[in-house]
C-alpha cells in the first residue's frame, strides 16, 4: 500500500463479502419458494425476502465502490486521502443503517415499517429496488455526499489522472440520480419514467463509468501496460456507454404509457449498448496479452478478464436477446427480465467488486498475493461462481421462453400460475445452481483464511 | 488502437457525446411530459386511486406483483388486473388470503379495511386505463 489512508477500504470490502453472503442466502431462499410456495411462509413472505435479496445486493456493491475509490483515489491522486476519519465514520454510518433497513423489513410489517419512518410524510417507499425507509435514503444521500467531498478534495490537491477523474464522475452522478428516488407522484406514469432515472441511469448510466474505472486500474496494475494505451480504452467505452445508453433508457419506455416514439428511440440505441461491454472484453483480453510483467496474483488478472467476459454476456448479449420492441413485446415481465438481470448484475458489478478486492486485499493484509493455495481456491471460487450463474441464466431464460409460449402466445392462452406450474422444472434446475453459486461463494471465503509461501512474481 | 487516434480525441468523444445525448434525453423527457396528458389516464386518477397507490405501495406488492410489466415476476401481472378480474373478484381474493394450500404460492393478508380495499381497486381500475400501446399481449398479462 502506498498510502497508509488507503487502508480504510478495508472495513467496506469486508462489508460488501459479508453482504453478498447474505443476498445469496436470500436467493436461495425465494428460488425455494418458487416451487415450494409455502416455504418459510409467514414469517418471510416472498416479497420480503425479494427487498432483502435486492436491497442487500445493492448495498454491498455500494460498499464495494466506496472500499475501491477509497483505495483507488488516494493512489491515483499520489496524496494521502483528505479525510481518513470522515471516510472511516461514513462506514460505521453506512453498515448500522443498511442493517437497520434489512432488520426492519425483517422483523416489522413492511406497512408498519413505512408509518414508523415518515412515509407518510414524503412517500417514497413500496417502489422496486427503492423500498429503503426515508431515514435510509436520507442516510445513503449523506454518506454519498461526505464520500464525494472526500474523494474530490483529495483529487483537488492532488494528481487528476483519467481514471480518478471518470471514477469521480460517476460516483457524482449516482448520488445526483439517486435523488430522484424522492420523487415519487401520484400519476403512475411519471412514477414509473423517473424511476428509471436512478435505476436505469445508474446500471446502464454513471455505474458503467464506475466499473470502467476501476477496471482500468486493475489491469494498468496487473499487466504494466502504459496508461497512455489503458486511458484511451477507458474514455472510448464509457463514451460508448453513455452514447448508447443515455437514449437506451427508452427500452423501459415501451409499455408504460409513455408515446411509443420510443420504441424505435429505446431499440435503436440500446441495440448498441452491447457495444461498450464487447470493448470491454477486448479491452481486457488485450491488456492482458500486452502484459509487461507477471503480476504474482493470478487471480486478480482472472477475476477482470471474467468481467469484461461476463459483463458482455450479461449485460450486453442477454440484455440485446429482449430489447427490441417487438420482442419485449412479448418478454417484457417475464423471467426472460430475471435471466438479464442476474447474469448482468453478476458480469458487470458483483464481478468488478471482486477484481478490485483481489487485487487490492492482499495488499492491505501487508503483500503483494496471496500465496498459491490460496489462489487456487480462490480461482476455484471464480469457476464455480460463474458457471453456476451461467447455469442460472440459461434455466431461467428455458422458462422465460416457456411461460411466454404458453401465457402469452399459445392459442388458448394460460394464467399466470398454470404457466408457472408448467416451467417449474425449470426453477429446480435453477435453485440447485444456486447451491454451486452458495459453495462457491463460501469457497470464496475460505480463500482468505488460506495462509502459505507468498506467491513471487515469475 | 492506432496512435493517430490520441486520448484527447477519446476524451473529448466522451464529454461531448455524453453531453448531447444527455441533453437529448432531456428533451424528450420533456416532450413526453407535454404527451402523457392523452395516454396517461390521468381524468381518473381520484383521490380514492391516488390512496389506493399508497395503499399498493406500503403493503409491498411490487415484491410478489408486476405493475404494467416491472416489479417481481412471482405473482401475476396487476396492471390489467381490473379488466381481467373485475372489482369484485379482486376485493374477495384479497382477503381470503392466505389460502393455506400446502406447497402452493401465498399472498399474506393485509387486514384491509372495505374503504381500503375499494381505494385499491380504484387504482387498479386507473392502472387499467392506461394507454400502454396494447401491452399485455392478451387479457392473462
Amino acid at each position: 500500500m502506498k498510502y497508509q489512508s488507503q487502508a480504510v477500504a478495508k472495513p467496506y470490502f469486508i462489508a460488501a463479502i459479508g453482504l453478498f453472503l447474505g443476498q445469496i442466502l436470500f436467493g436461495l431462499i425465494m428460488g425455494l419458494q418458487y416451487v415450494v410456495g409455502d416455504y418459510l411462509f409467514p414469517a418471510i413472505p416472498f416479497n420480503v425476502a425479494r427487498m432483502v435479496h435486492t436491497n442487500l445486493l445493492i448495498v454491498w456493491l455500494l460498499f464495494g465502490f466506496m472500499g475501491a475509490a477509497y483505495y483507488l483515489i488516494p493512489e491515483e491522486a499520489e496524496r494521502e486521502l483528505f479525510s481518513p476519519k470522515l471516510a472511516l465514520a461514513m462506514f460505521w454510518i453506512f453498515l448500522v443503517a443498511g442493517a437497520a433497513t434489512i432488520l426492519g423489513y425483517l422483523l416489522v410489517p413492511y406497512a408498519t415499517l413505512a408509518e414508523m419512518t415518515g412515509n407518510n410524510i414524503l412517500a417514497t417507499m413500496g417502489r422496486e429496488f427503492l423500498e429503503q425507509p426515508l431515514p435510509t435514503k436520507v442516510g445513503i444521500v449523506i454518506v454519498a455526499l461526505a464520500m464525494l467531498f472526500n474523494l474530490s478534495m483529495t483529487v483537488l490537491k492532488g494528481r487528476k489522472t483519467a481514471i480518478n477523474l471518470v471514477l469521480l464522475l460517476g460516483l457524482w452522478g449516482l448520488a445526483i440520480f439517486f435523488l430522484f428516488s424522492f420523487y415519487n407522484p401520484a400519476n403512475l406514469v411519471k412514477d414509473k419514467f423517473y424511476w428509471w432515472w436512478v435505476v436505469h441511469l445508474w446500471v446502464e448510466g454513471v455505474w458503467e463509468l464506475i466499473m470502467g474505472a476501476m477496471l482500468a486500474f486493475v489491469l494498468i496494475k496487473v499487466t504494466g501496460v502504459d496508461r497512455e494505451v489503458i486511458e484511451k480504452w477507458l474514455y472510448i467505452i464509457i463514451a460508448m456507454a453513455l452514447i448508447s445508453g443515455l437514449i437506451g433508457t427508452g427500452h423501459h419506455y415501451y409499455w408504460i404509457g409513455t408515446p411509443e416514439y420510443w420504441q424505435w428511440w429505446g431499440s435503436v440505441f440500446s441495440a448498441m449498448e452491447p457495444i461498450p461491454f464487447f470493448m470491454m472484453t477486448l479491452f481486457a483480453f488485450n491488456m492482458v496479452n500486452r502484459r509487461r510483467r507477471e503480476h504474482p496474483n493470478q487471480a486478480a488478472v482472472l477475476w477482470a478478464l471474467g468481467t469484461g467476459v461476463m459483463a458482455f454476456l450479461g449485460a450486453g448479449v442477454w440484455g440485446f436477446l429482449h430489447t427490441l420492441a417487438p420482442v419485449n413485446f412479448y418478454t417484457h415481465g417475464s423471467q426472460i427480465t430475471a435471466a438479464h438481470g442476474h447474469m448482468a448484475f453478476y458480469g458487470a458489478y458483483a464481478l468488478v467488486v471482486l477484481t478490485m478486492i483481489s487485487y487490492t486485499m492482499p495488499i492491505l493484509r501487508g503483500r503483494e498475493a496471496n500465496s498459491r493455495k490460496a489462489q487456487v481456491v480462490e480461482m476455484w471460487a471464480f469457476w464455480l461462481m460463474t458457471i453456476a450463474m451461467v447455469f442460472i441464466t440459461l434455466f431461467l431464460t428455458a422458462a422465460g421462453i416457456l411461460q411466454i409460449w404458453l401465457q402469452r402466445i399459445a392459442a388458448e392462452p394460460m394464467g399466470f400460475m398454470a404457466a408457472q406450474d408448467q416451467v417449474a422444472l425449470f426453477y429446480w434446475m435453477r435453485e440447485i445452481t444456486g447451491l454451486v453459486f452458495f459453495t462457491g461463494l463460501v469457497l470464496y471465503i475460505v480463500s482468505f483464511f488460506i495462509k502459505g509461501e507468498e506467491a513471487r512474481a515469475s | 488502437m492506432s496512435s493517430a487516434f490520441t486520448k484527447s480525441a477519446a476524451r473529448n468523444i466522451f464529454y461531448g457525446g455524453a453531453v448531447f445525448f444527455f441533453l437529448l434525453l432531456v428533451g424528450l423527457s420533456f416532450d413526453t411530459m407535454q404527451t402523457l396528458p392523452k395516454r396517461d389516464n390521468r381524468e381518473n386518477l381520484s383521490e380514492s386511486a391516488i390512496r389506493g397507490k399508497h395503499i399498493w405501495e406500503t403493503r409491498n406488492c411490487i415484491g410478489c406483483h408486476t405493475l404494467l410489466g416491472e416489479g417481481a415476476y412471482f405473482a401475476p401481472e396487476l396492471g390489467n388486473v381490473y379488466t381481467r378480474r373485475g372489482p369484485e373478484f379482486i376485493k374477495a381474493w384479497i382477503q381470503s388470503q392466505p389460502t393455506g394450500v400446502p406447497g402452493r404460492r401465498q399472498m399474506p393478508n393485509f387486514n384491509l379495511t372495505d374503504a381500503q380495499l375499494n381505494d385499491l381497486v380504484e387504482f387498479f381500475k386507473y392502472t387499467a386505463g392506461i394507454d400502454t400501446a396494447k401491452w399485455p399481449p392478451n387479457v392473462e398479462g
